[in-house]
């Protein structure tokens, strides 16, 4: 375990900080991209877990556990998140027998 | 040092292939094998319970559940709509402009120090669970209700109705 | 003391107008015409009073009516001044606008709009009375711009028929341009000056040297105030087509009072000319210019009142002629004497058209003098008057006048003396034209050939007498006379006097008994041009068909002058005011404004379109939104 801590200790922060944007990015760009309603929905996810690893190595540098806290919270609510959203899918699904976003146009004008 | 670059090498490529692949289900078997990566991240550094919590929470229930729903409405390659070459193109230059943005919000900040892990014993569980029972206690029960909520919602939606059954 | 009753001078007429104005349907017309009539007459014994005060006395009358505008530095009362200057004013207007009121009466008798017309008369001897007795210029003013609205609605009185409505308009717009010059005038003799009252103006203006700019300023000016309402060049065309108003206003106004304002107010304000050259000079060759035009437009015109319209130009343009040579005197003898022969005139063509059933023109005329005698001897007496030929009123004015323009330059004099020959010779040209030979009109109008009734006659029979004996107020000391006008004005008038004596040249009284010789000369040499070719040869005017020899042709047309201003000027405001209309207006300041809406609608539609229900589009906004967010905040710090 301490090799491995010591290891990261010459890591500088803005490579962490750069990983995370391009995970976030990449996450954006997922809900863009894609119709499935799934898919939109665990790029989603992607972006919460780039967040969650930014907190973490925040936390682990100025060595204030408020991070990690806050990370297991975050962690708590995209669970419940998770659940609810993935049943309005399903619902959306039983209406519409298709899981395209395209299809839910109706908040227009 | 050179494992991080490895393991943030391999995130990436992961989660390019789920926003990329077409089967929605190999999409869900990337993410996984992204949240793996994430929590190496998380042990590199020493950020224990997260990691365990990682694992178990997100890859363990999440990524259940998302299988379970894509099984459930039988998704697979034929299903999936196909977006035109256009907004395709939009979109990835929409993230890319979020992405050099923030990049070079940062580069504008300079060299930056190494992460120094001050504390090192700081994500251990034993750490972590007294500053969580102590200073944050009243957030963890709430999140407890904000869970029981979150499960009555998910049961209520998904309910058929009875009369229209 | 007739102080306390100066007051009433204006007012009187003021009354009147408000009675006949307000009662003219109800009221008789004999009631509206002695009422009329009577405050007139009322306004002239209290201006005789105030006169014969002034003659004893010697000392100008000062009233204050009232405090009117009082603001920091400027205070503007409401006072009158009545010195020598202004007390002849007061009797001519009064004087000959009673004669001219009881002549109407006769006149306007069969007329609908007869209440109507008296008020309006009442209203301009008013007004022109308050432009005579104000003591300060704004007062003045006052009364300048009050002639020139009764003017307009006097000229316009037969409104019904278009082109009298233009003519009105056009006098208007005319003395309106010249009266912006009289007030830039007021405004920068204020500036200069501190106070518009003549009594510190003149006071201030004594201290100036001769050629001081900022006199040269407001006298030029002043001048192109004068120009609009006397009819000068180039501001004169309006006058001729005035003759569209009932006879008895050609007389009363462009005859007698309105248009010799112009000459009043130079006169008022001699110092300020006196010490400005240059202003002198443009003026003696603007009148120069007015005068000889006119008479050469007059020799051709076959409308007995467009004649007399031309003279009243030409002799306008002797009075300022005078003024410009210095001849203060002079040119106010001359608007005392025009007054009286060429109302005389007027009066005596619309007793003329009046007996010809309303026409016009001379060469419908003829043979009138058995018809009318009383008509034919007054106006052979305003003729000869008018003429210049001795012992009548002309002669002692015109003289006085081509006395001191031969002593300033002698070029002017000489076109002063053509310009005598040829009023001669138009005057009597008219006077042939219509009195003597055989009737040339139908047999209808000889029908109802017959002599004015009294109404109309014995004012003539006034003015005829006045014409005779109104030059022996002011005769030359040559022929033994007491030139009593010129020692009665001396104090209005001695500042210029004090400053011209430097280089006045004096005539030898050789010389000025040659001068007069040559001008009667040249008016008796006229009259018998005319007689041989109206009479001996009994030649007529061309016919409206005839086609007209180059020169004649020129002279008939007015030397197209109001074609000239058409095209330079009206063209252009038309083209202007259509550029303003089309351009600025509908598309400019409409298109803006309906603009404004129809850009809200488009952009509107075109906003509405960003609601497309698509959620994937919404999200994209989203990240872009945020993407501007985070840059702006990097260029934030």
């Amino acid at each position: 375990m301490d090799t491995l801590t010591q290891n990261i200790q010459t890591i500088p922060l803005n490579h962490y900080i750069i990983l995370c944007s391009i995970i976030f990015s990449i996450g954006v760009m997922g809900v863009l991209i894609r119709r499935n309603a799934i898919v939109i929905f665990m790029s989603v996810e992607l972006m919460l877990n780039a967040v969650n690893l930014l907190l973490t190595v925040f936390s682990a540098y100025r060595g204030d556990a408020t991070g990690q806290v806050f990370v297991f919270f975050i962690m708590a609510l995209a669970a419940a998140e998770v659940a609810v959203g993935l049943s309005i899918i399903v619902m959306i699904y039983r209406n519409t027998n298709s899981l395209d976003i395209n299809v839910l146009n109706r908040l227009k004008w | 040092m050179s494992l991080f670059y490895f393991i943030a090498f391999l995130s990436i490529l992961f989660a390019l292939l789920v926003i990329f692949s077409k089967n929605p289900v190999h999409s869900v078997l990337y993410l996984i094998l992204t949240f793996f990566t994430f929590t190496i991240h998380y042990i590199l550094l020493n950020a224990q319970f997260l990691a365990v919590v990682n694992f178990i929470v997100y890859m363990g229930a999440i990524m259940v559940l998302f299988l379970f729903v894509i099984m459930l409405l039988n998704l697979n390659k034929d299903a999936e709509p196909v977006k035109s070459a256009i907004i395709k193109l939009a979109g990835i230059i929409g993230g890319g402009c979020l992405l050099v943005t923030i990049v070079a919000s940062v580069k504008a900040l300079g060299i930056s120090e190494p992460v120094i892990l001050h504390n090192a014993d700081l994500g251990l569980v034993k750490n972590l669970g007294k500053i969580l029972f102590g200073e944050f206690l009243l957030p963890f029960e709430v999140s407890s209700l904000l869970l029981f909520s979150a499960m009555v919602g998910a049961v209520l939606l998904a309910t058929k109705d009875k009369s229209n059954a | 003391m007739i102080n306390n009753y100066i007051w009433l001078i204006p007012i009187l007429p003021l009354i009147g107008f408000i009675i006949n104005g307000v009662g003219r349907n109800a009221l008789s017309k004999s009631l509206i015409g002695f009422i009329g009539s009577t405050v007139v007459l009322a306004s002239f014994v209290l201006s005789v009073l105030a006169f014969l005060q002034i003659n004893k006395t010697g000392t100008p009358i000062n009233i204050q009516l009232f405090d009117w505008i009082k603001v920091a530095n400027l205070d503007i009362p409401f006072s009158f001044l009545i010195d020598q200057l202004s007390s002849i004013m007061l009797l001519i207007i009064t004087g000959v606008g009673f004669l001219i009121h009881v002549y109407s009466v006769g006149y306007m008798h069969d007329d609908a709009g007869f209440g109507k017309f008296f008020s309006y008369l009442n209203l301009f001897v008013f007004f022109m009375l308050l432009l005579v007795l104000g003591s300060n210029y704004v007062v003045m003013f006052i009364g300048w711009e009050g002639v020139g609205l009764c003017s307009y609605l006097l000229i316009g009185f037969w409104y019904s028929n278009g082109e009298y409505a233009e003519a009105a308009k056009k006098a208007f717009v005319m003395n309106r341009i010249g009266d912006l010059g009289f007030l830039i005038g007021i405004f920068v003799i204020f500036n200069a000056f501190g106070s518009i009252a003549y009594a510190d103006v003149f006071h201030k203006a004594e201290a100036l040297h001769s050629g001081n700019s900022t006199v040269l300023l407001i006298t030029i000016l002043l001048f192109i105030g004068a120009t609009g309402k006397s009819a000068q060049i180039p501001l004169f065309t309006w006058l001729p087509d005035a003759m569209a108003g009932p006879t008895p206003v050609s007389a009363l106004i462009h005859a007698a009072t309105m248009v010799t304002a112009g000459v009043y107010m130079i006169a008022r304000s001699n110092i300020l000319f006196t010490l400005s050259p240059v202003t002198m000079h443009i003026i003696a060759v603007i009148g120069l210019m007015t005068l000889v035009l006119a008479a050469l437009i007059a020799i051709t015109q076959t409308d007995i009142k467009k004649v007399l319209a031309y003279s009243t130009v030409s002799q306008l343009g002797y009075m300022f002629l005078g003024l410009g040579v210095g001849a203060y005197t002079g040119a106010f003898f001359h608007v005392l004497t025009h007054a009286f022969f060429k109302a005389l005139l007027f009066l005596g063509a619309g007793s003329v058209i009046h007996a010809v059933s309303g026409e016009q023109d001379m060469r419908k005329m003829g043979g009138l003098r058995g018809k009318l005698p009383i008509t034919f001897a007054t106006m052979l007496i305003g003729t000869i008057a008018i003429s210049g030929i001795p012992p009548f009123s002309g002669f002692f004015s015109k003289d006085e006048i081509l006395a001191n323009v031969y002593a300033h330059n002698q070029i002017l004099w000489v076109f002063g003396v053509i310009g005598a020959m040829f009023t001669s010779f138009y005057m009597f040209r008219m006077l042939f034209l219509t009195f003597y030979g055989k009737f040339r009109g139908t047999h209808e109008q000889e029908h109802h050939l017959h002599e004015s009734p009294s109404s109309i006659t014995i004012p003539l029979i006034i003015l005829a007498i006045l014409s005779i004996v109104g030059g022996f107020i002011n005769i030359p000391e040559i022929m033994g006379g007491g030139h009593w006008l010129e020692s009665f004005l001396a104090p209005v008038f001695e500042k210029s006097t004090l400053l011209e004596k430097v280089d006045k040249n004096y005539l030898s009284v050789s010389t000025e008994w040659i001068l007069m010789g040559v001008s009667v000369a040249v008016a008796v040499f006229a009259l018998g041009w005319a007689y041989g070719k109206y009479i001996t040869k009994a030649q007529l005017p061309a016919a409206d068909t005839e086609e007209l020899p180059a020169f004649t042709s020129l002279s008939y047309n007015k030397f197209y002058i109001d074609e000239i201003y058409d095209m330079l000027i009206r063209k252009p405001l038309d083209a202007l005011s259509v550029f303003f209309y089309k351009i600025v207006d509908q598309l400019g300041i409409d298109g803006f404004v309906n603009g404004l809406g129809k850009g809200s609608l488009e952009a509107s539609k075109d906003l509405r379109l960003l609601q497309s229900g698509n959620v994937g589009f919404y999200i994209f906004v989203m990240v872009i939104g945020i993407v501007a967010l985070l840059v702006y905040n990097i260029f934030r710090f």
